[in-house]
């Protein structure tokens, strides 16, 4: 990993920013990336990436596979470090950063293979998310003194609320990894909420959901960003889920951005649809 | 910051304990007074004879040993080979240090925490280097280190009485100690792993990767387990010393860190009560078994072997023993369908 090389905080005009909603444009982007890339040996995963994120925007990040959709994400979080390119985040360069403080300056995730503590229980997985909302010692812990109890109550309730979203609270004290798969999706999301995030980073949240756990996701994805005021980034096959909850759409094709835009915009974007249909005739 | 919907109920957790926590406390500590009396009973009574009160204080150093290696293995995940040699820096230390201090209860304690304080130093510097590593490196360091121990204790004869051996060491650890500090042991660790810290412990064995994504610092927690264990097993080692009265290098090879780590493989990685059980066992059976000792390896083997085919989670899994959590089950049980109903009238409310 790079060395924490502080680079002077640069304004960087965005060539063509996403659409920020009406709501957002007179606050700073959330997330603004210009330039962004990353080669893996020879091959350049991720080229020129150039997008901002308004601070209550749900945006979409879509293209065929291996596109380069979750390297972007590994990079806003810091599990590669670009090759080129500024990731600012909250107006604050990331340069340097690794996970953990991306994770602590507001940015959480989940993870296309599900990557859930699978032996723990569903509140345990959620609790860890809330790890750092607490800040008992080692020491208060062993000693059982009441700044533990009163931080383990607080942090219990907090999660069986998060939970709540997705009506899970009952199957707190269940193994995450006896959960169906939809579940583990959305406990993936509420172990990410815990970490009290101002971007939520969902990677593929619809995948191996059927139609009717889909459509209850796109409700409470937006119910998520409604009630916790946050930005929500995310990458997803399903083209009802995208075109139906997103606000701004960015394209990626082999590492390029081919298309930026609204719903409909991209709907309508020959690019487009050479690029998802082209990919269909080679797969015939 | 932000808000969250009200319409949670957080109800099914909060009804499984339906023993108050300070009445959980009572019984708890009513249980380990019996056994305390019980124990000194049986050998004040001339119960069993001194042999056998040896073992008995040999099994009380082990369980510290065993739950003590499997904060590392079983909640964190790693595979240290090295326990013994933080058990040896504990032993010497601490031996050290008593033989230093003039005799009684204040200096014994003392001694014990500079052994422990010493071992989880020494856990830190190992564990720094070897842990912010992903893969194996710990294995491999702590194989190192622990006969490097060995060889620093055999070249120092003027400190450490090398290969004749520590001799006269204060005979502190009679079986009130022991069973004090097995307690005090157990009681750590639960704690320590019912805590946001514990949590952080286990999360980095179940998935490192998402570990940090919840802004979790691995290293840190890596090196707080590992050090933790370390520093259990140097008091364990200073017991050790004050029930033997004497130190030899050979008590500490590579072969008594894989005795200890059979123990907590055997028992379950990650299961205290299977810790404790399997350290009882081990310990006792050969030592009460005498012509068994030199089969001892092939045993071990044999009962690895067999454990790994039939139950690889070992023989106790993860399970964690509660009393209280049982007494609960049984009030469960005996009050069945009553309970069910003053649940729904509270609902009602
Ligand atoms: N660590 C890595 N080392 C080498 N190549 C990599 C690495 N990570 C990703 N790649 C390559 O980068 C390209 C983009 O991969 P990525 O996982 O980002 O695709 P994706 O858009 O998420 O695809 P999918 O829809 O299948 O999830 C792929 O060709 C992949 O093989
Ligand atoms: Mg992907």
């Amino acid at each position: 990993m790079s060395k924490n090389q502080k680079q002077p905080v640069k304004l960087v005009p965005i060539p063509s920013p996403n659409i920020i909603p009406e709501r957002d444009v007179d606050m700073s982007p959330i997330l603004e990336i210009s330039h962004l890339g990353i080669d893996f040996g020879g091959l350049t995963a991720v080229e020129d990436l150039n997008m901002a994120i308004g601070r209550t925007e749900i945006a979409g990040l879509i293209g065929p596979n291996g596109a380069g959709k979750t390297t972007v994400f590994n990079l806003i979080t810091k599990v590669y470090q670009p090759t080129r390119g500024t990731i600012m985040l909250d107006g604050r360069d990331t340069a340097g950063l690794n996970t953990i403080q991306i994770n602590k300056l507001g940015i959480a995730r989940t993870f296309q293979n599900i990557r859930l503590f699978k032996d723990l229980t569903v509140l345990d997985n959620v609790l860890i998310g809330l790890h750092n909302e607490m800040d008992y010692h080692l020491a208060e812990a062993i000693l059982r003194l009441p700044s533990y109890w009163r931080a383990e109550r607080i942090a219990r309730e907090r999660a069986l609320e998060l939970l709540s979203i997705f009506d899970m609270q009952d199957l707190a004290n269940v193994k995450a990894g006896s959960l169906p798969y939809g579940a583990q999706r959305r406990l993936e999301i509420v172990r990410a909420l815990g970490t009290n995030p101002s971007l939520l980073l969902l990677d593929e949240p619809a995948a191996g959901m059927n139609p009717s756990e889909t459509s209850e996701l796109m409700e409470n994805i937006q119910k998520i960003r409604d009630t916790f005021k946050i930005a929500i980034m995310l990458i997803e096959h399903d083209m009802n889920l995208v075109m139906g909850i997103c606000e701004g759409i960015c394209v990626l094709n082999y590492g390029k951005v081919i298309a930026k835009g609204t719903p409909e915009e991209i709907q309508a974007n020959p690019e487009v649809i050479e690029a998802y249909l082209g990919k269909k005739k080679e797969a015939n | 910051m932000t808000k969250t919907p009200s319409s949670a109920s957080p109800s099914l957790y909060e009804d499984k304990r339906i023993i108050s926590m300070p009445v959980r406390y009572l019984i708890n500590i009513v249980a380990i007074a019996v056994f305390m009396l019980i124990g000194n009973l049986i050998i004040s009574e001339g119960i069993i004879n001194r042999t056998y009160t040896t073992i008995l204080l040999q099994v009380g150093v082990y369980i510290i040993l065993a739950v003590s290696l499997n904060i590392s293995t079983g909640y964190l995940g790693q595979l240290p080979l090295g326990h013994a040699g933080f058990m040896a820096v504990g032993a010497y230390v601490g031996a050290l240090a008593w033989k230093a201090m003039p005799h009684g209860l204040g200096y014994m304690i003392i001694g014990l925490i500079v052994a422990g304080i010493a071992a989880g130093i020494v856990g830190i510097i190992i564990g720094i280097p070897a842990l912010r590593l992903r893969g194996d490196y710990l294995a491999i360091l702590t194989l190192g280190f622990g006969e490097i121990i060995r060889i620093i204790i055999i070249n120092l004869p003027d400190i450490t009485g090398g290969t004749p051996g520590l001799l006269n060491i204060p005979k502190y650890s009679n079986f009130n100690v022991i069973f004090i500090f097995v307690i005090l042991t157990c009681y750590i660790i639960h704690t320590m792993m019912k805590s946001r810290h514990g949590r952080a412990i286990l999360s980095i064995r179940e998935n490192e990767i998402a570990a940090e994504a919840c802004g979790i610092n691995t290293t840190y927690y890596k090196v707080m387990a590992f050090s933790v264990s370390a520093a259990l097993a140097g008091v364990a080692g200073c017991l050790y010393g004050g029930l033997q009265g004497s130190l030899f290098p050979s008590a500490f090879g590579f072969m008594d860190s894989i005795n200890i780590l059979v123990m907590v493989v055997l028992g379950g990685m990650g299961s205290m009560i299977g810790s404790v059980l399997a350290a009882s066992v081990l310990t006792a059976l050969p030592a009460m078994l005498q012509f068994l000792a030199s089969y001892r390896m092939v045993i071990y083997s044999v009962l690895l072997i067999l454990v790994m085919i039939f139950k690889p989670s070992g023989l106790m899994g993860t399970y964690d023993f509660s009393l209280t959590g049982l007494i609960e089950k049984a009030i469960i049980k005996i009050r069945g369908g009553s309970k069910n109903n003053a649940k729904e009238g509270q609902a009602n409310e």
